[in-house]
């Protein structure tokens, strides 16, 4: 019977054995988790993000303009002027602008004015993006920067 | 005196077509029965079929080609895609122009990418429907259960081969239907969203960055496609698939009527010979009919069995030629299709997937990471894990295991085919939680879906199959038939009643012109 004070000594042969396969299977197992790291990107391959729209002045209250090749949508009114994302909060199809807000062609989504979820599976509002203004004035979107939904640029 | 070496070497020369035929079968000419086993004893591509075949496993009730049909497929698939690749380039600007060549200019290349594509969904239906028949005689049962496991694994490969060959031709359908998959694997995301720890923990961020290798599809997506097409996933199926031939040997041949298993794992006819020695290694059993030597046991036929060569070779040979005929067939009526070129500015309407995977779209449009992730998850894990759950003893190869079990997977197809439409009618008709609660929350509208529901009606239906039959062969009948009705209801909402914006509409013709 193995006792506390009393263990079962391990032969140095098993130990030996054993540290040994031990080595090894960590050594393997490092290397594995190693090599897995190279197909994780640390740069990603993309183009900037920041999209010049004009000036203030081509912006009056009450327009909707959609840049469908970066896939936003800017819009004005007597709050100012704001960016929201095309891309579907579901599952990142292009949604089309209805009158009464906008529609995903994939599987249904439909959102308000303000990109609130009416109905369908997109579980969230679609993102409004930052506008921000060159020192000359421009107005530029930055489509990796979301801002809460309501964010408007006074101009 | 030194004898010239020149006879000699002449000699060898006559007989070199003849040493040459020697050392390559190493064994005699298959004339008999006994060198007919030797061939297939002793050939390295043979040798994963025993010597000797049962007769049962023979008719074609018993497994209906199933098998050997996918793996025809598999090497029909595998000898076009060489082919297709002499072409293909895997690069955004080029891809959809080689398809082009291939299909239009390339001689035969129409013919041969047709065959490709048929192959593939035949390959699907060819698992899917060997998956029921495995199920449905019971051939899943001890000692069988891990085989079946690795067959749940090779199902997983089968689609993801299919899916990564989706986005190859860089057109319209494939750039949609890879941007909707990689937010499928990025859809974690809600449920971390709904919690708010996005920032901190995004599984979902992580598995869409490993599989596209940017933020959307584009080149490094198509080129980490293509590397898993052409390289990583058929090698590893043909690795599972290895095994799991060899295990179906190892496990006592294939299941079929008339046979009991032993603990030991070898199929025994239920008149075991008389002059079969107790003790003796079972190992050696298939051997004796090899060996020849004053043992009472050997040079007679094991009862019921008849030499594989060429009782079971010709039976494969024939599912191979009708696979074969059905690829080159469809091939010849139906062209592949091709889209326009990708756009990622402008989605199709409707962007589908290919049929097999529109019961999943079908849940994927309640919600994206219950239906495309933890349902499908679930599901696999639920039906891998039915022969350690259901370790009843019983024969294998009787068809729903008896009138019992015919009732049983009759009465579970009306209750599934009820339960399957009633979730989609419902949501059609009166719309779901959001319409009826404008200012729900969004974790209950992501765990409460007419999917999840689903799932758990059927689950639900098992457990009382189970319960009321005392029986958990029954009940894993109850589950297995609530699955196949619900993919293919499912399937066909998906492939069939679906339009634009992902609206029901009963016909294509009714779809809105625009």
């Amino acid at each position: 019977m193995p006792q506390r004070l009393e263990p079962d000594l391990v032969e140095r042969r098993d130990f030996l054995g054993l540290a040994g396969i031990w080595a090894a299977a960590v050594a393997i197992l490092g290397s594995v988790l190693g090599m897995l790291r190279l197909p994780k990107p640390s740069v990603l391959p993309e183009t900037g993000s920041r999209i010049r729209i004009g000036r203030p002045d081509e912006f009056p209250s009450g327009t909707t303009r959609a840049y469908p090749e970066h896939q936003v949508l800017v819009l004005s009114n007597p709050n100012g002027v704001a960016a929201i994302s095309m891309e579907c909060t579901h599952l990142g199809c292009v949604v089309a602008k209805t009158e009464t807000g906008f529609s995903c062609p994939c599987h249904g989504s439909a959102f308000n004015a303000d990109g609130e979820v009416v109905t369908g599976p997109a579980p969230r509002t679609l993102r409004w993006l930052e506008v921000g203004q060159t020192v000359d004035g421009r107005l530029i979107v930055d489509a990796k920067r979301e801002v809460s939904p309501g964010t408007y640029l006074k101009v | 005196m030194r004898t010239s070496g020149l006879p000699a070497f002449a000699e060898n020369l006559r007989q070199l077509p003849a040493n040459l035929k020697a050392s390559f079968s190493r064994h005699d000419a298959p004339t008999s029965d006994r060198s007919r086993s030797q061939a297939v004893f002793s050939n390295l591509f043979l040798h994963i079929h025993s010597t000797r075949t049962h007769v049962n496993s023979l008719r074609l009730r018993a497994t209906f080609g199933l098998g050997v049909a996918a793996f025809s497929l598999f090497m029909i698939l595998v000898g076009t895609g060489i082919l297709l690749m002499v072409y293909y380039t895997p690069s955004t600007d080029l891809a959809y122009n080689s398809m082009k060549d291939i299909h239009y200019i390339v001689p035969t290349g129409r013919f041969i990418r047709n065959i490709h594509r048929w192959a593939a969904h035949l390959m699907v239906a060819t698992v899917l429907l060997h998956m029921c028949r495995i199920f449905y005689t019971a051939s899943y049962k001890a000692p069988r259960e891990f085989n079946w496991i690795l067959g749940m694994i090779l199902l997983v490969l089968t689609l993801a081969l299919s899916f990564t060959g989706y986005l190859l031709p860089w057109d319209q359908l494939a750039f949609w239907a890879i941007t909707i998959g990689a937010n499928i694997a990025a859809s974690p995301r809600e449920l971390t969203d709904a919690l708010g720890i996005t920032a901190y923990f995004d599984p979902g961020g992580m598995q869409k960055e490993l599989l596209l290798g940017a933020s959307t599809v584009g080149q490094d997506a198509l080129t980490r496609f293509y590397l898993l097409h052409v390289m990583v996933l058929p090698l590893a199926l043909s690795a599972v698939a290895g095994v799991h031939f060899w295990r179906i040997r190892k496990d006592g041949g294939l299941g079929r009527p008339g046979v009991t298993m032993t603990a030991a794992g070898k199929g025994a006819s239920v008149g075991v010979p008389a002059t079969m020695p107790e003790d003796a290694p079972r190992k050696t059993y298939g051997l004796m009919c090899v060996v020849r030597d004053r043992s009472e046991a050997t040079d007679q036929d094991p009862i019921d069995t008849v030499p594989s060569w060429p009782y079971l070779l010709r039976a494969e040979l024939l599912v191979f030629m009708v696979t074969m005929f059905a690829c080159v067939a469809l091939a010849l009526i139906s062209d592949a299709p091709l889209k326009e070129m990708a756009n990622p500015a402008v989605p199709e309407n409707p962007a589908k997937a290919p049929w097999y995977f529109l019961g999943l779209q079908e849940m994927v449009s309640y919600s994206a990471f219950m239906g495309g992730l933890i349902i499908p998850v679930v599901v696999i894990l639920g039906l891998g894990l039915i022969p350690y759950l259901d370790r009843e003893p019983e024969d294998a190869g009787v068809y729903f295991s008896g009138p019992r079990g015919r009732k049983v997977a009759l009465r579970t197809t009306v209750f599934a085919t009820i339960a399957a439409v009633l979730s989609v009618a419902i949501p059609v008709n009166y719309g779901w939680l959001r319409n009826w609660f404008p200012g729900i929350s969004q974790l209950v509208v992501i765990l409460i879906n007419p999917g999840s529901l689903l799932t758990a009606a059927y689950a639900a239906w098992s457990i009382l199959v189970l319960h009321r039959t005392g029986s958990t062969r029954l009940g894993a009948i109850a589950l297995f038939t609530c699955f196949v009705v619900g993919f293919v209801i499912l399937t066909y909402v998906g492939t069939s009643l679906r339009g634009p914006n992902w609206d029901f509409y009963w016909s294509q013709a009714d779809w809105p012109v625009h």
